[in-house]
């Protein structure tokens, strides 16, 4: 019972520094001490965030490789901006629209995380990551030849143009195929943002900590011993996929209501994108949250950290990126580092939490 | 009726035939050994009994109810619970979170409830707890709850995997090897501990074991395999002094 006393301190910790983290940027926007370069960088921050965590269900808890997380980013973005362009006039209500917006973005990506995760978690490790890379790409370039409009008779979908769609006179065409969604308002706040990344971290420790979640990890270290003590592998996969899609679409639908134009390339939604959320996970740590959260932080504003430093870092800043991001790889995981961290540094006793030696 | 009864069980792998023509009765409350040289399907036997393999012909009945062919989850679902020869816990889980797990059938809460932390969640996760640690004390582990189960050493892993084996609350226990790679030390005090799980929990346990000492020590009733098909059935004392089993393990 001490345990789950410690993890549940450790949680409200985590919480807690997204918290501080709210207020020492509202101060600072108060104060005028934030560049809007900064600004700007806000809400994709808080979906970054969200992404990195959510991802870490996947990989950390659930212990499979996924590399199609930005392709459910991009299913969340896609439906949230469509449910907002199509309730533009019907609800006005920006709060109450955007809200239901995100409700929108996460059941449909929680829905592909179902549909893609039904044949594709029967797959593992680089199986899984290979099939899970696929789905990604064809999201995007699926995106990328939808024509999709709406008029008084109801819905129209298009491959071809949006002349196809054959759209009476007050029509309104929402994705042009590769040109994407224009014109959705920017509903997207900072504030919603950090509401957002505090629910998934309360919905994903709160999942991790409980019955269901339990039977994940179980599944994740022992397979075969998890199936022998009557757990239902499939549907606990499965659950802990589609969440953690889920809450990626929620990221996808903050994402797009923070841009003027919303479309799918491969910098956005594409397999770098993916790639990047991954970084974000196993530099904060493969399983944990919190510093899944803290890397995607740290690794979003480096790049522009940087720019502030001197011509020459200024220029190189992708290099310096890489740099940082082996230097932290290696000071994080290398033996030699782990050993001379325990024995020199006092934060090691509590990175590393060794069993009482005198067992028997 | 007998707990558990298998007629006629065979398997082939390929031209290989694993187990043929098996037969067995356990009363409840038995404590049963299967015996036999290296490579005599003692372990493909459990895995038939646990739904990983699907026999080619032949029934299980657990306490009347077929079994046959069914999924390994539900198998355990119908009462039977398992130990591996090779130790698999939930290596980055706590030692409590690892007995859980094993309850996970036994007590219930919905999914939305622990992510809502509605006060079903408090109560029957307080329930756990307490059946948990009450397992957990049963065999000596409740000190070491906070541990990681990979941190733990191996006499005690073996123990726990039998703890987290009780906590599904099987009608049928199975043991393969509990003593391999325990000291003679360890080994006696695992053959206390299931007499006490037997005596205690009134579990019918089925073992698989090398250890002569063990076996003839607690078993009543011995199956000796020898490729694949029984060699022998009966009383312990009996079987291990008959000349068949001797040949079989020494050789002529």
């Amino acid at each position: 019972m001490k345990k789950s006393k410690k993890t549940a301190i450790n949680n409200y910790v985590t919480y807690g520094i997204v918290l501080v983290f709210y207020g020492i940027v509202q101060i600072m926007i108060n104060g005028g001490n934030l560049s809007s370069l900064m600004q700007g960088l806000l809400i994709p921050l808080c979906a970054y965030t969200i992404l990195a965590v959510s991802l870490n269900l996947t990989v950390g808890i659930l212990g499979e490789l996924s590399l199609g997380h930005a392709g459910f980013m991009c299913v969340g973005a896609f439906t949230g901006a469509m449910f907002t362009q199509i309730t533009e006039t019907t609800i006005t209500n920006s709060v109450l629209r955007f809200f239901l917006a995100i409700l929108v973005g996460i059941f449909f990506a929680g829905l592909a995380g179902l549909v893609v995760g039904v044949p594709v978690l029967r797959l593992k490790g680089d199986y899984l990551a290979i099939v899970t890379l696929a789905f990604g790409e064809i999201i995007k370039n699926l995106v990328n030849v939808i024509y999709f409009g709406v008029d008084d008779k109801g819905l129209h979908v298009s491959l071809k143009s949006s002349v196809e769609l054959g759209m009476a006179a007050d029509g309104k065409v929402i994705i042009k195929g590769a040109q994407g969604i224009t014109g959705t308002p920017k509903d997207s706040t900072f504030f919603i943002g950090i509401l957002i990344l505090l629910v998934t971290l309360i919905v994903i420790n709160n999942l991790i900590n409980s019955r269901s979640g339990r039977a994940v990890m179980a599944i994740r270290d022992n397979r075969i011993a998890a199936e022998s003590i009557g757990l239902n592998i499939t549907q606990y996969k499965l659950l802990a996929f589609s969440i953690s899609a889920a809450f990626a679409g929620a990221a996808g639908v903050l994402y797009a209501h923070n841009l003027a134009t919303l479309t799918a390339t491969s910098k956005n939604f594409g397999y770098n994108m993916s790639i990047m959320i991954l970084v974000f996970v196993v530099l904060g740590g493969i399983g944990n949250i919190r510093g899944s959260m803290i890397a995607a932080v740290i690794l979003t504003l480096l790049p522009e950290l940087l720019r502030n430093v001197s011509p020459f870092v200024s220029d190189n800043r992708m290099l310096f990126y890489a740099i940082f991001l082996i230097g932290v790889m290696l000071f994080s995981q290398s033996p030699k580092a782990i050993d001379f961290r325990k024995r020199y540094l006092n934060f090691g006793k509590f990175l590393h939490k060794e069993p009482k030696k005198e067992v028997e | 009726m007998s707990l558990l009864e298998i007629k006629n069980l065979g398997i082939s792998f390929g031209g290989l035939r694993a187990v043929n023509n098996f037969n067995i009765t356990i009363e409840e409350g038995q404590l049963y050994g299967l015996i036999g040289p290296n490579g005599a399907g003692k372990t493909t036997l459990f895995n038939l009994l646990t739904g990983v393999y699907k026999p080619n012909e032949g029934s299980i009945l657990l306490d009347g109810k077929n079994i046959t062919g069914m999924k390994t989850t539900d198998v355990n679902k119908a009462g039977i619970a398992r130990t591996f020869q090779n130790i698999r816990l939930f290596k980055q889980m706590s030692v409590l979170d690892n007995v859980k797990a094993g309850l996970h059938n036994q007590y219930r809460y919905s999914t939305i409830a622990g992510i809502l932390r509605l006060p079903r969640y408090y109560k029957v996760e307080k329930q756990m707890n307490q059946r948990a640690f009450e397992l957990l004390k049963v065999f000596g582990l409740d000190k070491y709850s906070d541990f990681l189960a990979s941190n733990l050493p191996y006499g005690q892993q073996r123990k726990l995997e039998i703890a987290r084996a009780l906590a599904t609350n099987p009608k049928l226990l199975l043991l393969d090897e509990p003593a391999a790679g325990m000291n003679p030390n360890e080994t006696k005090e695992l053959m206390e501990t299931i007499q006490f799980v037997r005596k205690e929990f009134k579990m019918t346990i089925l073992l698989i074991e090398h250890d002569m000492k063990l076996v003839s020590g607690i078993c009543e009733e011995l199956t000796v395999l020898n490729f694949g098909e029984v060699l022998t059935q009966g009383k312990t004392t009996t079987v291990l002094n008959d000349p068949k089993v001797i040949t079989a393990y020494l050789g002529e």
